[in-house]
């Protein structure tokens, strides 16, 4: 028995170098490097993980996104995963999580049959950790979220995994099929090997439109969403302060706390 | 139930739904915070809409008792749902006896409280009734002329266009984007209930009323073992250090600028000394030099203290959007261009390690020094 | 003309960096500091694939090419210059003549093993007397039948007492001169076989220049790599390719120097403003950056070649003369540019210019490399 494995991954916009227009006060989008979302990253390096283990798993990567998103697939096949599909059309653009994950499951369905769906517990760029678990419901499989520790037995079949809390962890038992969201504690991702590299560049990855998944219009895209954004706005930030300076170190201490008792700060 | 494609959803009359419902998430027989800051948070929304009320959400076993903290935390009455399969939390038995009773019962809005566990269930139950939900909220709105104030005030959305005089109702829920980059007001309009999961620690509690009453409404749940597929065998309190960053009235943070894991010594001590709390950027976290509990910002906690050191910090956006509302931000980084320089009330440029020292030797004497008019 | 990097080599650069920036950078310092050879890092790096880059994967290797082997050498020595010299020397001059003179029963040896990055190799040619100029070779084999007598000793050796497997010239027969080397196989362990010695080096201090000493050491038959007397041959060849990763080793190191000046010019202040605001300064970073980007342009175009099968020995030489004393160049800016912050060990610049001064030198000095080039030209 070999195992399936289907790994949900994004590409996005590393939201650590966006920075705001000053004057036009709209995100500078150029120059900005896409990247492998961080948390998809463990997804993918726990699949891996398991196919260290069991060679004969087979890892499918899925992502919807623009014809780009390719350049990701490659370094998640680079990584050592099996075969990758994209999620591409016009029909798409503009999904909310619930077509998102509608558009997700389809193209699962159109996958085959899978025993774990690993996903990033969130995407940087939206940080709202819906998509997995709204995956798993259009599925009708059990879910987990927040996987910080992953153990198969060798029936390929019984999956023990840790939990987090903010203020512990579960542990829980379940079986496949599931869909299960990493985050950064449950490993360290792997590099892209070099013949993983050489390798990837020859694999074909297929890229499939609605049409090809088989999802009616009133099921992604847009206008089928049922979220819409209203309006979208920077916060306005402080002005600048009060440089504190002084010829040294105590005294510049001094003028800080001074500042602040006069103040009535402390 | 008949599965709904989201045109049929589309369909329904959303004028049949009423009030607001907040899920009151509860451990080891406690209410979590964020249900009570969610609980005034409704209080507050449901006399903007004018008829409506705010009810609590309770599902789990044997935990009737805590309704009545619900009533003194501002909830008009109290939905429990009660059952042995409901002892632990699980996704899929939650879900359930959830989705059955949002079907019964119509409410027009349904509040989370950001955890980790309301963030497993609200998408789970937003997907089952083919509705919107909007994630880590940090601001809810229901009347356009408190929204158009709150964004005149504290945004650079042009509000030219925001008819103040509307009596719309529908939910206005603003949250932080890209990294705390941008924010984003989203809007459900065609579908219902209106969800939201609402960051902790960014909403009012009420005052408690001790001794207040409400309504109770028991919900009979449809609930079987099977419907279950996985097994909680173990929850576990963890030994974590118990980070209360969002009560803190100081907060001294520390990142990269202080170059190693050892520098968070110097943190703590100077927390010691101002009786503050610990906090890190994203940059000291995902460097392994604290633990991810103590980090402040976009993917962390939101705080809003009186007074933020914010040492070795370059003031990357993700941080600033979980830290900018704080009284008083002080900056002490080698960086002169460093962008917490641009948000910070004082900035000190220079060696951290030669200035938090200072402070904090300088920090019993300055009530002295001050008196006597040294400085 | 086509300048354009394929899919394969940006993906490889960009991976590379990665593998740099979280695990070879953050030790680089303290390498330096303790002259500790980074064993850790030659783990990862032969898991990655790294240590048999330009390899066939029948042998183990990666299957990739010299300008993805040379651009990972320099992503390399950006962060690390010693981590730099130790994968080039491994598989440049001990995995490369391996493949090319060896026989399919040596091959089937020490390939596998080399190219996983399980052994590590190192090349035996520099002895006290015999530099630059290889027929002064003193070490011998003797044929003694059953098996070769190897006595005599080399030094400045990369990696010695580390590597598991030594390409090792030594003269067979004297009075052929450079006809009379021939190269061997010298395995770590071998009876009479002892490293006395390692050197306190100036820079690259997180690897290692050794003595090797050998004192009758009984050489197997098979241990002879290539034809007897064609040695010269395997050591000039094998340099031809070690010139290409030195090359980018030097360049790596004025690259990451580079960068460094720029991250320090934008913080820095005098006089009220940040020192890229001041003309003289940004110039001088302009002509540095045109002989960075001139030497990338000389460098790949020699390992272009190389990948092609052209000649290339001219080309390698060039690479290996111009990055190098571009590194010079550059890294001793960096420091002037630092001030007084240059030349303390808290930023990395002065390791870099330390690490820089030895790609002048070794693997052929910058005369010799002019020796090779004017050689060419007056033919």
């Amino acid at each position: 028995m070999a195992l399936k494995i289907i790994v949900c991954v994004k590409q996005v916009p590393n939201t650590n170098e966006i920075k705001i227009d000053p004057v036009k006060k709209t995100l500078i989008r150029e120059g900005v490097e896409s990247i492998l979302n961080n948390d998809d990253a463990n997804a993918l390096e726990e699949a891996l993980k398991i196919k260290d283990k069991y060679p004969n798993t087979h890892i499918t990567l899925i992502t919807m996104g623009p014809p780009q998103a390719k350049d990701m697939l490659l370094e998640c096949l680079a990584m050592g995963a099996d075969d990758a599909v994209l999620l591409s059309d016009r029909a798409l653009g503009g999904s909310d999580t619930w077509a998102t994950s509608n558009a997700l499951s389809a193209g699962i369905k159109n996958i085959g049959d899978y025993d774990i769906i690993f996903s990033g517990r969130q995407a940087i760029d939206g940080d709202t950790a819906q998509v997995g678990p709204q995956i798993a419901e259009k599925l009708g499989i059990p879910q987990v979220t927040y996987v910080t520790d992953f153990n198969i037995e060798e029936d390929l079949r019984s999956i023990t995994v840790k939990r987090d809390l903010e203020d512990g962890y579960e542990v829980i038992k379940l079986e496949t099929p599931c869909l299960l969201t990493a985050v950064k504690e449950l490993n360290k991702p792997r590099y892209m090997s070099v013949r993983g590299i050489f390798d990837a560049t020859k694999k074909e990855i297929s890229t499939w439109s609605a049409k090809d998944i088989n999802i009616s219009t009133d099921k992604v895209g847009l206008e089928a969403s049922p979220t819409n954004v209203f309006r979208s706005f920077t916060p306005i930030t402080k002005g600048k302060g009060k440089l504190i300076e002084a010829d040294t170190e105590k005294e510049t201490a001094r003028k800080l706390l001074a500042e602040l008792k006069s103040k009535h700060i402390i | 139930m008949a599965v709904l494609t989201g045109k049929d959803n589309y369909n329904v009359d959303i004028s049949s739904y009423k009030n607001i419902w907040v899920y009151a998430e509860h451990r080891q027989g406690k209410l979590m915070n964020v249900s009570l800051e969610l609980i005034g948070e409704g209080n507050r929304l449901a006399k903007e809409m004018g008829e409506a009320k705010v009810y609590a959400l309770l599902a789990g076993n044997n935990i009737g008792n805590l309704s009545k903290e619900c009533y003194e935390y501002g909830a008009d009455g109290v939905y429990l749902i009660e059952d042995p399969l409901l002892e632990k939390y699980t996704t899929e038995g939650y879900t359930k006896v959830i989705v059955d009773a949002i079907n019964e019962y119509k409410p027009e809005i349904v509040l989370y409280g950001a955890t980790h566990i309301g963030r497993d269930l609200a998408p789970r139950i937003a997907a089952r009734l083919n509705t919107g939900l909007t994630a880590d909220c940090t601001r809810l709105d229901v009347k356009m002329s408190t929204y158009k104030e709150y964004a005149e005030k504290y945004t650079t959305l042009n509000t030219s266009n925001l008819d103040a005089n509307s009596t719309e109702t529908r939910l206005l829920q603003t949250r932080p984007a890209f990294g705390g980059n941008l924010m984003a007001t989203i809007i459900c309009p065609k579908t219902r209930p209106q969800m939201s999961t609402v960051r902790p620690g960014v909403m009012k509690k009420r005052q408690r009323e001790e001794g207040a009453e409400g309504e109770l409404i028991k919900v009979q749940p449809q609930i079987l073992a099977e419907f279950i597929h996985t097994q909680v065998v173990e929850i576990v309190k963890s030994a974590k250090e118990v980070i209360s960053l969002t009560d803190a009235e100081i907060i001294c943070s520390g990142g990269r600028g202080l170059g190693n894991a050892e520098g968070f010594k110097l943190i703590q001590k100077l927390a010691d000394k101002t009786g503050g709390t610990v906090g890190a950027s994203r940059a000291a976290v995902d460097a392994g030099w604290i633990d991810q509990s103590h980090q402040v910002g976009q993917t962390g906690t939101t705080v809003k203290p009186k007074i933020y050191f914010a040492c070795g910090i370059s003031g990357a956006i993700q941080h600033l959007a979980g830290m900018q509302t704080s009284d008083i931000i002080i900056a002490i980084n080698k960086n002169p261009d460093a962008p917490i320089f641009e948000i910070a009330d004082y900035g000190i440029v220079g060696d951290l390690y030669k200035i938090i020292p200072q402070i904090i030797e300088e920090w019993d004497n300055i009530d002295f020094l001050y008196d006597a008019g040294i400085i | 003309m086509d300048f354009s990097l394929t899919k394969e080599q940006e993906m490889v650069r960009k991976m590379v960096r990665e593998f740099a920036v979280n695990e070879v950078e953050p030790i680089a310092a303290e390498i330096d500091e303790e002259a500790r050879f980074p064993f850790e890092t030659m783990e990862k790096a032969g898991k990655l694939g790294l240590m048999g880059m330009p390899f066939p994967r029948e042998y183990g290797g990666a299957g990739a090419d010299y300008i993805s082997y040379i651009m990972a050498i320099e992503e390399l020595s950006k962060a690390c210059g010693s981590t730099g010299v130790i994968v080039q020397t491994h598989c440049a001059l001990c995995a490369w003549p391996i493949m090319t003179y060896g026989t399919e029963k040596q091959k089937q040896k020490y390939l596998p093993d080399l190219l996983s990055g399980k052994k590590l190799g190192a090349f035996g040619l520099t002895e006290p007397g015999a530099g630059s100029d290889a027929a002064g070779i003193q070490t011998a084999a003797v044929d003694k039948g059953d098996y070769w007598l190897l006595n005599g000793s080399k030094i400045f050796i990369s990696s010695g007492g580390i590597a598991d497997v030594y390409v090792v010239m030594a003269m067979t027969d004297r009075s052929k001169g450079t006809r009379g080397i021939s190269s061997f196989i010298v395995e770590k362990g071998m009876e009479g076989f002892t490293v006395p010695k390692k050197e306190n080096k100036m820079g690259i201090r997180g690897s290692v220049a050794a003595e090797l000493l050998f004192e009758n050491v009984k050489l197997p038959k098979d241990n002879l790599l290539g034809q007897l007397g064609k040695g010269f041959k395997v050591a000039m060849s094998s340099l031809d390719v070690g010139r290409l990763g030195v090359a980018a080793q030097a360049l790596g190191i004025a690259q990451g120097a580079f960068d460094e000046t720029i991250k320090y010019m934008k913080s820095r202040k005098q006089f009220g403003k940040t020192l890229n605001k001041f003309q003289a300064l940004s110039f001088e970073m302009a002509e540095m950056k045109t002989k960075i980007d001139a030497a990338r342009f000389i460098l790949y175009n020699a390992a272009d070649r190389r990948e092609k099968g052209m000649p290339s020995t001219i080309e390698a030489a060039q690479a290996k003369l111009y990055c190098s004393e571009t590194a010079m160049y550059v890294t001793t800016k960096a420091v002037q540019f630092h001030g007084g912050y240059g030349y303390i060990k808290d930023y990395p610049v002065e390791r870099m210019m330390r690490d820089a001064k030895i790609t002048e030198i070794y693997e052929g000095t910058s005369e010799v490399m002019k020796m090779v080039i004017s050689g060419d030209i007056f033919k």
